[in-house]
């Protein structure tokens, strides 16, 4: 227990600067400046506080921590009621870290209303933030509706050309899924008779309940993951959203989706987990093969990694559902690997766009020539991305194969080959925007990385291999919350009423 | 009876002080010697503020009233916390209204004093017809209500919209006020009483039967009758034209308040005499709630005139709050109170923004004129943001609170059908919200929008804003006074 509301402080100091920006005047120029450095202390500011959950962690016990609560509408028992543990923990880290490099990776290239941008993702960074944090289904689904706020106006204003129709398609496809979820949240609420999450974890819900709050959740997460069939909107709005937004999206916002399964589904309805998880493994399977064979097939770099993405995804749903520790672990550290391997390449894609304003594959060729820096951490991603052992990539695939073959060899067969195909189309990528001759006009002047740019991947390189070099300092914080998770499941399996 | 009693005229304080205004103001208007259009829109100006002043002091009137529940005058007027809380929000209604007006009356030589007079006249019918307690006085209070509102929505004489809008709504009023009164009399003939209590005392000891036939064909036409007040489907063709055809402050007026008042009365009627036979009107209810939410959410996809789409919304949002009353128990008229209270504030918000949409001294009513808008109107277009975002109900903004309360009150009673469909018609409508926003920010800048904005209408904008989206802060004073107030309707 500490006493300063930090979980509080992470969540809204970055509103607090988004009112700070709001109140800039002055004419355009400075505007723009005061707002892009305001932007970036708060976020890094938020960043150096949330370290203090790094330190502060007990990694002994599977209870929340840091753990605060108010009465807020006391009137139907919900409570503003917030805390980490370790499943979420390195969840917020990995989103307060990541918004200051989306904001300094924006530094230049978002020029047109520079101060709505900062506005919006400082807001966005509160939401997720506070999404990772609540303890109540009420302000968790406020956070996790929230979120579509600012993502559909940086869409939707700073995209590219079909950037209405992207920001549209994220827009909707989200809210179906949330809304039914939160039709589930309610009878869920008036068969505990509690909106408190760690009281509804518990609690058993009834056999017969359980499906249709199972699907009614599936719904929004598979959404949010996204898993096959509803992952559309993805590539349309990776392709169309800034590269800051899709850093964002990617690094973090699929994250909601993984986190839910493993925050509600698993320990909430067990029964319904466990008679889904062939749907599941089904889904990811097919994801996870489909998907890196259409990947194979883009012209568009944003779109490919974007494909890249959901089948990474499939390898997260389908080790959360393996409901063994080695699945369940593979599962969230996939997930941190893919926030902090996807974030980069996105940005990495972002590095050349700014240059030439392209993103399709048959602009490049041949830039190892001109950038031989760029390559290199191009090359490290790229590796991090096929799973490469001794960057954070290999670790997750590992540990979430592992788990899926002592439950079901086919499975995790199946899985393997989506390894081959990632390499497949990683590497083929990169031949053809990097290797060969330097034969296009047009890249004979390019540049290699700036300072600025070199700042936004230090910690993004530093990360991905110290995640795939030295894993325990990550997996340790998450042991006793799996172990926890995977007791609720199996007494709740047993409980059953 | 030992003595003749003095009429209990405490409960009514607020509706006697409007009657007397209106006599004084309406006596002021005539009398006034200002001459020419200066001077007559120097006497409607100070009429406006005047009543928004004396609406604030019957608000003030009606606090004071107390929630205690008190029947005086023969059993016609009933005050409890219900009507007290109904009441309060008309009169807010009302006086925001009037205020967004005041520019678009002057600049439309429109500013007569009979303006203000007539609105005060409507909020006068509608606290009666949230005091109602008897079948009779129901009528009247409505029919005043109504009969106020003909006249405002053909107060533009040479407009031949305006005088369109106001004869469609006549004539189609006049067939729903036929209706109710028919369903009144069928009531009256097979229960023997027009008296809300004696109907309730009737039907609860009705036995096994249950009540008969033509007791059930006379709810189904006061249903009918108040269906059409509120505008819910199908009984809502009117609302479009008339939405269009109004002068926008008049639309902005019945967009709101009558609103209020008429779901508050149909609450009260059949919760109150009706409660016992919740059986029997539950389904059309739902049908009626459904419809409405369906139709409000796909008519208005393809509607350009933002006053038309705004109807459809508001059809929408009269759906969603009749959830609440298909529930047909204190959480769900809980849930209808809270949604609406926070109806009120957007809609004020949502006007207030539709009032600044002028190029050239002219009204602009296609929403594809907002192109541009989040340039040359930065803060109006975030403002305008917020209230698209909360109507459509997301999170963390005030909208999404409502929403929540009433499936809740669904949820509780079992209504799951109801509550799926509700929420898939509130992520249809949300497109036609974000189309909105789409224009106002994706859309390139052609034509700008004229640049000064009324104070009034800043302020308000600026007010409703911080309502809506602070509204998540301290939500639980609104929620706790609508459930004293739900519980005082299920007291007895």
């Amino acid at each position: 227990m500490s006493d300063i509301p930090i979980l509080t402080l992470l969540t809204f100091l970055p509103l607090f600067g988004a009112v700070l920006i709001l109140s800039i005047r002055g004419d355009d120029e400075i505007v723009a400046r005061n707002s892009r450095w305001t932007a970036l202390w708060t976020s890094a500011i938020n960043f150096i506080v949330s370290l203090y959950l790094w330190f502060k962690f007990d990694k002994t016990t599977a209870d929340f921590q840091f753990v605060e609560k108010i009465d807020w509408m006391a009137q139907f028992n919900i409570s503003y009621h917030m805390g980490v543990d370790g499943i979420s923990l390195l969840f917020v880290l990995l989103t307060t870290l990541l918004t200051p490099i989306c904001i300094l990776a924006s530094w230049e290239s978002i020029k047109d209303r520079v101060k709505e941008y900062m506005i919006a993702f400082l807001i966005l960074e509160t939401f997720m933030v506070g999404m990772f944090c609540a303890l109540d289904l009420v302000v968790f689904y406020i956070f996790f509706e929230a979120v579509l706020i600012p993502m559909f106006l940086i869409i939707g204003i700073w995209g590219g050309e079909r950037r209405v129709y992207a920001a549209f398609k994220l827009f909707l496809y989200t809210l179906l899924g949330s809304v039914l979820m939160l039709l589930a949240m309610l009878a869920m609420y008036f068969d505990a008779g509690t909106t408190d999450m760690v009281a509804l974890m518990k609690h058993s819900f009834p056999v017969g309940m359980q499906p249709w709050l199972w699907l009614a959740f599936m719904a929004s997460f598979a959404v949010k993951v996204p898993m096959w069939p509803v992952h559309t909107w993805l590539p349309d709005a990776h392709v169309e959203a800034p590269t800051a937004g899709s850093v964002i999206l990617a690094g973090v916002l699929l994250k909601f989706g993984g986190y839910g399964f493993l925050r509600f589904s698993l320990p909430m309805f067990p029964d319904a987990s466990v008679m889904f998880t062939p749907l599941i493994f089904t889904l990811s399977i097919v994801a996870v093969i489909y998907t890196s064979l259409v990947a194979l097939a883009q012209e568009d770099m944003k779109k490919l990694i974007a494909y890249s993405s959901i089948a990474h995804m499939g390898f997260v749903t389908a080790g959360a559902f393996s409901l063994n520790r080695f699945g369940i672990e593979g599962a969230i550290y996939q997930m941190l690997s893919h926030g902090v391997v996807s974030a980069a390449l996105f940005l990495i894609v972002g590095v050349v766009y700014d240059r030439m304003h392209s993103r399709d594959i048959s602009v490049y060729g041949g830039l190892v020539h001109r950038m031989p820096a760029y390559s290199m951490v191009f090359m490290l991603f790229m590796l991090a991305s096929i799973g490469l052992p001794g960057t954070g990539g290999f670790v997750g695939e590992f540990l979430v194969l592992v788990g899926l073959f002592q439950i079901n060899t086919w499975v995790a067969a199946l899985a393997t080959t989506g390894v081959v195909l990632g390499a497949a189309y990683m590497l083929y990528l990169y031949r053809r925007v990097i290797f060969g001759q330097l034969t296009k006009e047009s890249l004979m002047k390019i540049t290699d990385m700036t300072a600025r740019e070199w700042a936004v991947f230090a910690p993004l390189i530093i990360l991905t291999l110290w995640m795939g070099i030295y894993p325990t300092s990550f997996l340790d914080f998450m042991h006793v919350s799996v172990e926890n998770l995977i007791t609720q499941v199996e007494t709740g399996l047993t409980a059953g009423r | 009876m030992p003595m003749a009693q003095v009429p209990e005229l405490v409960p009514a304080t607020p509706e006697i002080f409007l009657a007397v205004i209106i006599l004084v103001l309406l006596m002021f208007g005539v009398f006034q010697k200002d001459d020419g259009v200066e001077g007559e829109a120097k006497t409607a100006r100070l009429t406006s503020w005047l009543t928004v002043i004396c609406l604030g002091l019957a608000a003030m009137m009606v606090i004071n009233v107390g929630g205690a529940r008190m029947i005086v005058f023969s059993d016609m007027f009933v005050s409890d916390s219900f009507a007290v809380f109904c009441k309060i929000l008309v009169l807010i209604g009302a006086g925001a209204t009037l205020i967004i007006a005041q520019g678009f009356l002057s600049r439309h030589d429109m500013a007569r004093f009979e303006y203000p007079i007539l609105i005060l006249f409507a909020s006068l019918g509608m606290m009666m017809m949230l005091s109602a307690n008897d079948l009779i006085s129901l009528y009247v209070g409505l029919e005043m209500q109504s009969l106020s509102l003909y006249v405002l929505a053909s107060l533009r004489r040479d407009d031949a919209r305006a005088s369109e809008a106001g004869l469609k709504y006549f004539v189609l009023g006049a067939l729903a006020s036929g209706m109710l009164l028919y369903g009144s009399s069928l009531i009256y003939g097979f229960a023997g009483s027009t008296n809300f209590d004696q109907l309730a005392a009737v039907f609860m000891h009705a036995g096994e039967h249950g009540p008969s036939l033509g007791v059930i064909f006379g709810i189904v036409f006061i249903l009918a009758g108040l269906a059409f007040k509120v505008s819910a489907v199908p009984f809502h063709m009117w609302t479009p034209d008339v939405y269009e055809g109004a002068p926008t402050p008049v639309t902005a007026f019945f967009a709101i308040a009558p609103k209020i008042a008429a779901l508050g009365l149909l609450i009260r009627v059949m919760v109150g005499p009706f409660g016992e036979l919740v059986a029997e009107w539950q389904q059309i209810v739902v049908f009626i709630s459904i419809a409405s939410m369906l139709l409000g959410a796909f008519a208005a996809i393809n509607q350009t005139n933002i006053k038309r789409l705004m109807a459809y919304s508001s059809i929408g949002h009269v759906g969603y709050a009749l959830i609440g009353v298909a529930v047909g128990n204190e959480a769900g008229v809980q849930g209808v109170l809270v949604y609406l209270s926070i109806y009120v504030v957007m809609n004020v918000g949502t006007f207030a923004c539709i009032l600044c949409m002028r190029r050239g001294e002219r009204m602009v009513e296609n929403i594809n004129d907002l192109a541009g808008f989040g340039k040359s109107h930065p803060m109006l277009a975030a403002a305008l943001t917020i209230f698209m975002f909360s109507l459509a109900g997301i999170p963390p903004l005030a909208g999404f609170f409502g929403k929540l309360v009433v499936f809740m009150a669904a949820i509780d009673a079992h209504l799951y059908g109801l509550a799926v469909i509700g929420v898939l018609a509130s992520v249809i409508g949300a497109f036609y919200y974000l189309r909105i926003i789409r224009i106002m920010y994706f859309d390139t800048l052609e034509e700008p929008l004229d640049k000064p904005v009324d104070k009034q209408l800043s302020m308000m904008i600026g007010v409703t804003s911080l309502l809506i989206v602070l509204f998540f802060l301290h939500p639980s004073p609104v929620l706790q006074s609508a459930k004293a107030a739900a519980a005082s309707l299920f007291a007895g």
